[in-house]
């Protein structure tokens, strides 16, 4: 279990890389483009709220847990 | 437990609920409101864009939760929870009234809209501070072995808080009519929060302090500096990432999205009669409450984990099916249309004309259709809106469908404050809690019905048949990532206090 727990510590590192691509050029910028409102607002829930909170954390997370800090022993 | 230790639990059951509820009550009646104040604090050429904008500020009142959460738990951690969760329900009540007493867009321009947002801020660092001190108290009072069973107790308040609004809006709107609870009558849910507020002070005023940090504090054990010992030391901020990514973002997103996605859903998307909704919600979350409780007694017996994530696990494969059959049900290309007539009214004071169309169906459907313009027979539409008003055969499944939803929310929401608390020592407890509690729920759920109606809006003006399933794409992928961290990492069996 501790040797599953560490290698996706490199799946969440990953998918915090890949959620930081589709915030900020799908889902983020493109938004502001538009000139729609609700594209704007949407864009910068997206882009200032949740994209430095999944990038961060998750990023972190992933360190953490590839590094064994959550292993049976340490938990 | 003795008779006098459970009369003494009751008390800080009910002095720490009660007020805890009327923070929900204040912060959600916004949410119960959004498709009233989008009228009266934004500007109305566009109807969608302002019911965003509403959206928007409402969730701007959960962004700042995880702030309130680090100032107030800080606070709570320094000074003690009674004195801190006491200035965040005078706090609440402030802001709520003030919001209450807010002039119209109509009347004070786009300083409308910029007092609304600011008082919806302060609204969201008093609940960041309120719901970690709460769930604290009662978790430092409860007996060994009973954490989950008490602490539930403060888990139906959120849900309680919401029907309670619900009923002083049903209320409020039987008591006037139409045209005087649009003018003013929408304001009185948020001006009687002053009394609730005033009541609930002054029983938690005659409080003792928690057992546990009054301990901690004679013995000089308290927390100099609790934000650096929770963040700032990486044995706690794992933990802090793991309640965050293994617990609360699933959590939340189940919570916004059988409880207000599911209102929002109802009038926005199926077009029914509001008060319709209200109802029929207030069935659903009054048959759904009760299960808090249960799952959290169960929770003592068989584990935190494993109720939490069966909750996930049901939300993650049934909502699609369960959001297909709410639209299906009230669909009127499904049904038999058998009466229809128009008529035309013209207000000639706003210079607008209404063209009315009323469509009545073989199941006793009504379907209200209003075409705004311009007093011109050329002049462009300015908006048409559809009013459904259901039969109680569909109204009566969609509270089931509702029910269902609110029961993976009493799953994954009933047992986690006991979780949350056993994962941190005294000292820091306040702070560290608060913080993944909120970040989860006010950011990742609290989102929701603007993301998700945002998803929603965009794949309808894109001709996307499916359209109405397209929000449920947010909460499902969120609650999936958070149901593979929290099986892996999380452990199955409950732990002790750990100080």
């Amino acid at each position: 279990m501790n040797l599953i727990k560490k290698i996706l510590g490199i799946v969440w590192i990953i998918l915090a890389l890949l959620s930081a691509y589709f915030c900020i050029f799908m889902f983020g910028l493109p938004k502001f483009e538009t000139g729609k409102q609700e594209d704007f607002v949407f864009g910068i829930i997206v882009l200032f709220v949740l994209t430095p909170l999944i990038v961060i954390g998750l990023g972190i997370f992933g360190f953490y847990a590839l590094k064994g800090e959550y292993s049976e022993a340490k938990l | 437990m003795s008779e006098k230790a459970s009369k003494g639990i009751w008390k800080v059951i009910s002095a720490s609920s009660m007020g805890t509820m009327i923070e929900w009550y204040d912060f959600y009646i916004f949410g119960s409101l959004a498709v009233v104040i989008s009228t009266k604090f934004f500007p109305s050429d566009n109807p969608t864009a302002a019911f965003l904008s509403t959206l928007a500020t409402f969730a701007a009142g959960f962004v700042v939760r995880p702030f309130g959460a680090l100032f107030f738990g800080r606070l709570g951690d320094l000074i003690g929870r009674k004195y801190t969760f006491m200035s965040t329900l005078l706090l609440m009540g402030g802001a709520t009234f003030a919001i209450g007493c807010v002039p119209s867009y109509e009347t004070i321009g786009y300083l409308a809209p910029i007092l609304v947002l600011i008082l919806r801020l302060l609204q969201g660092l008093a609940l960041g501070g309120e719901y970690g001190g709460a769930a604290t108290y009662v978790a430092e009072h409860a007996p060994k072995g009973q954490r989950g069973y008490w602490t539930s107790w403060i888990q139906t308040t959120a849900t309680v808080g919401l029907l309670i609004s619900l009923l002083v809006i049903l209320t409020t709107r039987n008591l006037l009519s139409p045209q005087q609870f649009d003018d003013w009558g929408w304001r009185i849910p948020f001006l009687i929060s002053v009394l609730m507020v005033l009541v609930s002070y002054l029983i938690r005023k005659k409080m003792d302090e928690s057992p546990e940090f009054a301990k901690a504090k004679a013995e000089g054990k308290t927390s100099k500096n609790p934000l650096k010992e929770s963040f700032g030391n990486s044995y706690n901020l794992k933990f802090v990432l793991l309640a965050l990514f293994g617990a609360t973002m699933g959590q939340g997103v189940v919570w916004y999205t059988g409880q207000f996605y599911a209102m929002n859903f109802m009038k926005t998307v199926l077009n029914i009669d509001s008060s319709q909704v209200d109802t029929l919600l207030g069935i659903a979350l009054l048959l759904g409450t009760p299960f808090f409780v249960l799952f959290g007694w169960l929770s003592d017996k068989i584990g935190r984990k494993s109720i939490m994530m069966t909750g996930l696990l049901l939300a993650i494969f049934l909502y699609r099916p369960i959001y297909k059959s709410m639209y299906e049900s009230v669909d009127v290309n499904n049904k038999q249309l058998v009466k229809t007539f128009s008529e035309n009214e013209l207000d000639s004071t706003k210079n607008l004309s209404y063209q009315i169309t009323t469509n009545e169906y073989s199941d006793k459907t009504i379907s209200k259709i209003v075409i705004t313009s311009n007093h011109s027979k050329l002049g462009p539409k300015l908006e048409t809106k559809t009013t459904l008003n259901i039969n109680n055969h569909d109204k009566w499944w969609l509270v089931f469908l509702v029910f269902i939803q609110v029961l993976f929310v009493t799953m994954v929401y009933g047992p986690i404050a006991a979780f949350l608390v056993e994962m941190f020592p005294t000292k820091i407890r306040y702070t560290s809690m608060s913080l993944p509690y909120h970040v989860g729920n006010g950011i990742f759920g609290g989102l929701l019905p603007a993301i998700s109606t945002y998803f929603v809006s965009t794949a309808k003006e894109n001709g996307n048949p499916t359209f109405y399933l397209e929000g449920l794409w947010y909460p499902i992928i969120i609650a999936s990532v958070c149901f593979v961290i929290g099986m892996v990492y999380l452990k199955w069996e409950n732990e002790t206090l750990n100080d």
